[in-house]
This record gives C-alpha cells, structure tokens and sequence, in this order.
C-alpha cells in the first residue's frame, strides 16, 4: 500500500489553475523530492494532501485512507511541518507541543514522556521551558519537526521547512529527516526549490505551473531528460517552453 | 541545527497502531485547546487589562455622568427603582463577552495569517469538534473577565443578589457562545487582519449601541420606533436581557430562546464556512505559501 497515493489532483483559484490532473504515488519508508519553483503548486498540493483545502477533483489516500472521505483516519497518518512558522510565539516550546499532542487525542504523561524523547531527538534537550520566540529560524524548525513526529506519523510533509536557514542549519535538518526514514521506516514527502537538497538515490516528483513533469528516481530522471545531472534536469525541466512529461518507472 | 545528532534508535517516533478515537481524547483535545487559549490570555496581559478598563470607565464615568439624565423606570426584572450603575451593568457584562468574543475572532484572522490556525485545522478529530473547543475556549476567557469586571463593580457598591453571581453563569455562557460563533463566523469571511476595523464599525459598535445595554427599549421606543425594531433584530437585546434576569434568579424565555437558537445558527454556519468542501476557506488563496 501506498504512503500517499495522488490521483489526478486538479486545483483552481477562480479562474487561475494551480494544479493539473497531478498523479504520483509514495512508497513507505522512502524520501521523495518535491521540486518546483516558486508557484509550480506544491504548497497548494500541502494544503489539499493536509485537507486544509478539499480535494475537487482526483482523490489523495494516505495509506489507503482517502484524505476527503476519511479525512481524520487519514490526517492521524501524516505529520506536517509548514512553510510558514506554525508556532506560538507566546507560548514555551513545551506547551506548544503540549498542545499539538491534545490536538492528536494525546496527553498526560503520555505527551510528557513522548516531547522529552522527541526533544533529544532534534538536539533541542533542555528547551522546553524557552518561549518559542526565543528561538533561532533553525531551532524552531526543529521543534516544528518534533511536533509534526509527535503523533508518530508514517508519513511526513515538509513543505519548504528549510526556506530561510543557514547552510549549517539546512544541512542538519535536512540530515534528521533522512535518519528518520531509515531509522523508522517513516515516508517523507519533501518540497524544495532548492535543488542541492536532492540526493542520488531519492525520488522526486517535479512540477511546474501546476503540471507534473517528471517523476521517478533521480538517475532515472536525469536519464530520461537527457541532462548530465539532476540540477540541469531541473533547469530543463521548469522551464516554460518545456513540453512533454518524463515518465519515469520507479 | 549545529550537527545532526540522533540516537542510534529514536524513542517514541515508530509509527503506531491507532485505536478509534474515544470521549477521553476528546476531553483532552478540549482541554488542549481551552488550555492554549487560557495560556495566551495570560501571557497577554494589556489583553486583560483593556478588557477590564473598558467596561470600568462606563461604569465608573459615563454611569456616573448619566445618572441623572437617564432615569430608570421599575421595570422587569427589577422590583424597586435602581441605580443607573445597577441598571447597566449586565450590559456591560454583555459588552465584555462581545468584545472577547470578536476578539476571539480577530486571533483567528491572525492564527489564519500566522500559520498557527493550520495546526487545530490539521488535527484529525472532527472539524465541528474543533471549533465548538476553540468556542468553548473563548468562551472560559471571557467569563473570567466578566467575574474580574463583576468583582470590581462590587466593590464600586454596585451588587447583584449573591445568588445571582452563581445563577448568571449559564446566561454568560449561553450569550458568550453565541457571540464567539458570532465572532468565528465572521473570522471565516475576513482575509486579512486589516478588514478587522470594519467589523469594530458594522458589528461591534451597532451590537451593542442598539440595545438595552446602556438604555430600556422602552426609552428607544419613545424617542425612535425604527430604532426600537432594529433592537429588537439584533440578537446582542436578548443576550443583555437574558444576563440582566439572570443576575436576579429568573429566566427570560424569549431571550433563552433568541439566544440558543442564533448560537445554533452561527456556529451551524461557522462550522460550513470553516468545513473545506462546502466553506469560504477552500476558496480563498492560500497566503502562507507559493502556490
């Protein structure tokens, strides 16, 4: 069964498309890229795999759960770490995910003993009394990854979650989520623009202006656009003039 | 992050087995968000200052001021005449459960553009269950500012029966109810946290101006009938009524009545506005993000 299974997702604003009959599916326990530009679509693909917005045409399962008509089975599956900072800033870093793990039906000691463990597992022991405000960009993006792992998802989103870091910080963060799929054995979807987040043997899945074109493993990828690597399979591939879909078979 | 230690096996991360959801993650899901709401409040203390000044300086001041002017005829609930500081003060209980209650609102425009309100809309318990928590949460906070504001005015010399501090609680819960649905409803319909000044102007002043917060309809009705008719549609009349029998043991049918039957109406149309199928929310661009 699929980690997340996309459908012929298609997304409108009004008249703008953002999103066109996409269709790719993720294995568990794998790492996969979601490239694009800024506006190829990938936040608005978040925002209906997360259910923020309803899925009006194709369908997205999360392990088998349709994200529309199971949404709650389907979301208990799936953690999430968004774009935009999603903490508190009032609030410590404690209570912040406290309260992330009320929203998921977990608490008492339960949370207590699960925030302890997931705070060492993003290096950030000993902070769970500083105000979320105190923080650096990177180290709340760590805690933003502690609350996503929280509810102990079998899949991952991360949405641009190292838009703003120093290399140092973007390096580690990115290092953690690959030691979690390996570790255990947890799916992540990763979007970026940023090209030198991808490595050889991820998968990725590239759109650009709504259009998926191109999925697959990364040397396949490269293979089938006929570049000499994956940056400039990126470069040709989001261009606009760009035409056709590379079919690549995982 | 400086290095990217992790512990050869990391505890507590194995995805799970997840039994169905029951009434005690329910429970705990409600006291999260009550307890969040309850936590921002107090780390917000100019919040709760200006919430207790703001009713204070009518009671102190204008009350003060129009005692004289604006007299109060024995009417009901009242048995005898009453001080015009006795007369307002439930609304002004109404006023502090208003402003809270749009306030409420107004954090969700913002936890909208914050990111933050992404967090309770991804949680996997129903969406309805959601917002009636973050209803209820409002609601706490505006309550404990009612008794703060009721503690003080006691102490003014402006008192209600003692029993009526205990018997005007469900009337300041049902009436606040209806206002944070009032006041979710319309956080559906805002983009931006800058359109909030419209609400204040169309909503917040008019609510509670046309009224008997400050003044008996039967006054209104002397001096304007269309004013007496539009008091009479505007469901913020029955919330102040209902509090003001409240605080002398009696039920206000008509007002119980209005009061449960809008704070039906509102959240029925908060919970579809705010529900991605059917709502406002899928239609409006996402401003968090790229695309």
């Amino acid at each position: 069964m699929a980690a997340l299974d996309v459908a012929g997702v298609s997304h409108s604003y009004g008249p703008k498309r953002a999103l066109n009959d996409v269709s790719f599916s993720i294995a568990p326990a794998t790492f996969t890229v979601l490239l694009g530009l800024n506006g190829a679509g990938k936040t608005t693909l978040f925002s209906l795999i997360s259910h923020l917005y309803d899925t009006r045409r194709g369908s997205i399962r999360i392990f088998g759960h349709d994200v529309s008509r199971a949404s709650g089975e389907a979301l208990r599956r799936v953690g999430i770490v968004f774009q935009a900072r999603t903490l508190d800033l009032d609030l410590s870093v404690h209570q912040n995910l406290s309260y992330h793990a009320a929203l998921h039906g977990i608490g008492g000691r339960e949370a207590r003993q699960r925030i302890a463990a997931l705070l060492a597992t993003v290096d950030m022991r000993g902070r769970q009394h500083d105000k979320a405000r105190s923080l650096s960009g990177g180290q709340m993006r760590r805690i933003e990854i502690a609350r996503a792992l929280l509810h102990r998802p079998s899949l991952l989103l991360l949405d641009e979650a190292t838009v703003g870091l120093d290399i140092q910080s973007r390096a580690g963060i990115l290092a953690t989520i690959r030691k979690l799929v390996e570790t255990e054995g947890i799916g992540v979807l990763w979007a970026t623009h940023l090209i030198d987040e991808v490595e050889d043997g991820d998968h990725v899945v590239v759109l650009r202006q709504g259009e998926l074109v191109a999925k697959g493993k990364v040397t396949d990828v490269v293979k089938a656009s006929g570049a000499g690597s994956i940056r400039d399979a990126f470069s040709r591939l989001s261009r606009i003039e760009a035409a056709g879909i590379a079919e690549i078979s995982p | 992050m400086s290095a990217p230690t992790m512990p050869e096996k990391v505890a507590g991360i194995v995805p799970e087995k997840f039994e169905k959801f029951g009434l005690r993650h329910y429970l705990i899901c409600l006291k999260g968000v009550v307890l969040r709401e309850c936590l921002r409040f107090l780390h917000q203390r100019e919040r709760f200052i200006s919430s207790l000044v703001r009713p204070l300086i009518w009671l102190f001041i204008f009350a003060a001021g129009f005692r004289q002017v604006l007299g109060v005829s024995i009417i009901p609930p009242y048995k005898t005449y009453v001080l015009y500081e006795v007369y307002i003060t439930p609304g002004l209980c109404g006023m502090i459960l208003l402003f809270s209650g749009m306030q409420s609102s107004l954090s969700m425009v913002y936890d909208r553009e914050m990111g933050n309100m992404r967090t309770l809309l991804v949680s996997p318990f129903p969406r309805w269950f959601l917002l009636v928590s973050k209803m209820l949460a409002g609601v706490s906070v505006s309550i404990a500012q009612v008794y703060a504001f009721l503690i003080v005015a006691w102490f003014w010399g402006v008192k209600a029966p003692p029993i009526g501090y205990l018997m005007v609680l469900p009337a300041l819960f049902l009436s606040g109810m209806m206002l944070c649905a009032l006041g979710m409803l319309l956080s559906s319909m805002i983009k931006q946290l800058e359109n909030f000044a419209g609400i204040m102007n169309f909503v917040i002043f008019p609510g509670y101006f046309a009224s008997p917060a400050l003044y008996p309809l039967w006054r209104i009705q002397e001096a304007s009938p269309l004013l007496y008719k539009i008091c009479l549609a505007n469901p913020f009349t029955y919330a102040v009524e209902l509090i003001r029998f409240a605080f002398y043991g009696q039920i206000n049918w008509l007002s119980l009545g209005v009061v449960a039957g809008c704070t039906l109406l509102f959240l029925a149309a908060a919970i579809i506005a705010y529900d991605p199928s059917r709502g406002m929310m899928t239609r409006k661009q996402d401003t968090g993000g790229n695309a």
